[in-house]
C-alpha cells in the first residue's frame, strides 16, 4: 500500500479503522479499510467497478454493517446511535431515482426534516434553502420523476442538505450526466462548504475539486494521497483499470 | 448488492439425476402429482401415505437437503390455519370443549383438518422439489411446450426476469429512505406512525411507477427487434423414451391409489 502523509486536520470527522464486509453469499466487499478524514477535508474515492467503493460508503451512515470500527464526528458507530450518525453523514446514492420517492420534490426534500422532528416552518425554510442551494427552488411542486438527469441529481443533494450535515458522501454525483449539467454538478460541489467524500470515475473533476485521493481495489485501499501526486502515476492507475484523460 | 435479493431464487443448482430430467416430463407429472392428492379421500391414511412415498425418494434423487424442503414446505402452513375452525364446526363425536367459549371440537372435525393439512403439505412439498430441481427458464420452457398459452407464459417468464430487478430497486429505496432516516438529540424524532405509513406508500406508489416505465421500454426494445407475442427458445431436446416411462410409471402409481382408496 502506498502512502502519502496528509496535513494534518483540525478535528477528525471519520475515522474508519479495519473495516470488513462481506455480503451474504460470501463476497469479500472490504478487507480491511483504514480511513481518516479530517473536518473541512475533501476526498476522492477512485477505484474500478466492484472495488467495494459504494460498499464503503453505505457503512458511513451504518447501512451496511462490518465489522471494524467506524467513528463519525469523534462517536463510535454503535446500534443505539446509528440514527445520530445518520444526521452526520449525508448519503447521496448513485441513482437519484431510489432516493427520490415523495410525491413532489418538496416533500422530498423536507422528509429529512420532518423525520427529525423539527417544527414545520422549520422544516419549510431549510427545505426552501436546500433546494436554493442546488439551484432548484421554484421546482418544490414538480414531480421528481419528471425532472430531467441533472435536476434529480441536484435534488437528490438538497434531500441531505436540508438535514444540514456536516459530512457529504456522494456516490459517483456526475455519472450519466450531460457536459452541461455536468459542470453545473461540479460547481456546485465546489461551493459547498461540507467535509465532502466523493467516489467517482470522474478523473477531470477529481483533479479540479478534490485535494485529496483514495484509491480503492477489490475492497482495499491501495493508494491515499495528494491528488496531483496520485494522478501523476500513471502506472498506479493502470495497474487499477483507471485511466487519465 | 444483489446479494439479499438473490433468496428469491428458488433453484438450487445440482448435477441429480432429478436436476437432468426432462422439464416437460417433471412439470406434468408434478400437476398429476398434485392432482391426485387431492383427490384422496378424508381420513384414508393409508393412501396418503402411499401418495408421501414417492416425495423422499425425489429428495434423495435430486440431492436435496430434507431441512431445506422442509423449510419451503412450510409455506403450506398459512392455509392450514384457515382450515382451523373445522375442528369446531363440523359436526360430530365430541373430542374436548375450549374451555373459556365452550365449543366442542368433533373427531370428523379433527381428522377433516388432518387431511387438509397433509394433502397441502404434500402438494407444496412436490411443487418445492419441482422448483428447486427445475431452473426456471427451464420451466418456462415445459409451460410453453404443454402448449399452455402464450400469454400465460410470457407473464411467468417476465416475472422471473423482472423480479430480481424490482426486487433491487426496492432495496435501494428502503436503504436511501432509511439513510435519511435521522434522530436529533433532545428531539422526538421519527414522525407519527401515520406519516411513515405515507411515505411507505409513496415509496411503493414510486416503485410501481418505475417498473411500468421500465416495462414501455423494455416492450419497446422488444419490438425493436421484431417481437410478435411468441417467446422464441432455442433449447428443443429431443424427449427421451425413459423419462417418459418413468414419470407415466409415477402418474400411474398416483392413479392406482386413487382408484384404491376410491373403491
Amino acid at each position: 500500500m502506498r502512502t502519502i502523509e496528509v496535513s494534518a486536520a483540525v478535528r477528525t470527522a471519520v475515522e474508519i479503522t479495519g473495516l470488513h464486509f462481506a455480503y451474504p453469499d460470501g463476497v469479500k466487499a472490504l478487507r480491511g479499510v483504514d480511513l481518516t478524514l479530517g473536518e473541512g477535508e475533501k476526498l476522492a474515492l477512485l477505484g474500478p467497478n466492484g472495488a467495494g467503493k459504494s460498499t464503503f460508503l453505505m457503512h458511513l451512515n451504518g447501512i451496511l454493517r462490518g465489522s471494524g470500527d467506524i467513528e463519525i464526528m469523534g462517536r463510535c458507530l454503535r446500534n443505539h446511535n446509528i440514527r445520530y450518525v445518520r444526521s452526520q453523514v449525508g448519503l447521496v446514492f448513485e441513482h437519484p431515482d431510489d432516493q427520490l420517492f415523495s410525491p413532489t420534490v418538496l416533500d422530498d426534500v423536507a422528509y429529512g426534516p420532518l423525520y427529525m422532528g423539527l417544527p414545520k416552518d422549520e422544516v419549510l425554510r431549510r427545505a426552501r434553502w436546500a433546494l436554493e442551494q442546488v439551484g432548484m427552488a421554484g421546482f418544490e411542486e414538480r414531480m421528481p420523476h419528471r425532472l430531467s438527469m441533472g435536476q434529480k441529481k441536484r435534488v437528490a443533494i438538497a434531500t441531505v442538505l436540508s438535514m444540514h450535515p456536516p459530512i457529504l458522501a456522494l456516490d459517483e454525483p456526475t455519472s450519466s450526466l450531460a457536459p452541461s449539467a455536468r459542470r453545473e454538478l461540479i460547481h456546485l460541489l465546489d461551493e459547498l462548504p461540507q467535509t465532502m467524500i466523493v467516489s467517482t470515475h470522474d478523473i477531470p473533476m477529481v483533479r479540479d475539486l478534490f485535494p485529496r485521493t483514495v484509491v480503492m481495489d477489490e475492497g482495499q485501499v491501495v493508494a491515499d494521497g495528494d491528488t496531483q501526486i496520485i494522478l501523476s502515476d500513471t502506472a498506479l492507475l493502470a495497474a487499477h483499470g483507471l485511466e487519465v484523460f | 448488492m444483489a446479494i439479499r435479493v438473490s433468496a428469491l431464487e428458488r433453484y438450487e443448482a445440482r448435477r441429480s439425476l432429478l436436476h437432468q430430467a426432462d422439464a416437460r416430463v417433471k412439470l406434468p407429472v408434478t400437476v398429476a402429482y398434485i392432482f391426485a392428492v387431492t383427490l384422496t379421500p378424508v381420513g384414508h391414511w393409508t393412501a396418503l401415505a402411499l401418495m408421501a412415498a414417492p416425495l423422499p425418494l425425489a429428495v434423495a434423487s435430486g440431492g436435496l437437503s430434507p431441512l431445506l424442503v422442509l423449510r419451503r414446505s412450510a409455506l403450506a402452513l398459512p392455509f392450514v390455519l384457515a382450515a382451523v375452525p373445522l375442528i369446531f364446526t363440523r359436526q360430530g363425536e365430541t373430542l374436548f370443549t375450549l374451555p373459556p367459549f365452550g365449543w366442542d371440537a368433533s373427531r370428523q372435525g379433527l381428522v377433516a383438518v388432518t387431511t387438509i393439512l397433509a394433502k397441502s403439505w404434500l402438494s407444496v412439498t412436490a411443487a418445492v422439489v419441482l422448483t428447486a430441481t427445475t431452473s426456471a427458464v427451464a420451466l418456462v420452457q415445459g409451460l410453453r411446450s404443454l402448449a399452455l398459452p402464450r400469454i400465460l407464459v410470457a407473464t411467468v417468464s417476465f416475472m422471473y426476469r423482472y423480479i430480481f430487478v424490482i426486487a433491487e430497486e426496492a432495496l435501494r429505496l428502503v436503504r436511501a429512505r432509511d439513510s435519511r432516516s435521522a434522530w436529533v438529540e433532545g428531539r422526538k424524532s421519527g414522525g407519527t406512525a401515520w406519516w411513515r405509513a405515507g411515505t411507505l406508500g409513496n415509496m411503493v406508489g414510486s416503485l410501481f411507477l418505475r417498473s411500468y416505465e421500465r416495462s414501455e421500454r423494455v416492450y419497446a426494445a422488444m419490438q425493436a427487434r421484431g417481437y410478435d407475442g411468441e417467446p422464441r427458445f432455442l433449447w428443443n431436446p429431443p424427449w427421451r423414451a425413459a423419462e417418459i416411462t418413468l414419470g407415466a410409471l409415477v402418474a400411474l402409481y398416483a392413479a392406482g391409489i386413487q382408484v384404491y382408496a376410491h373403491y
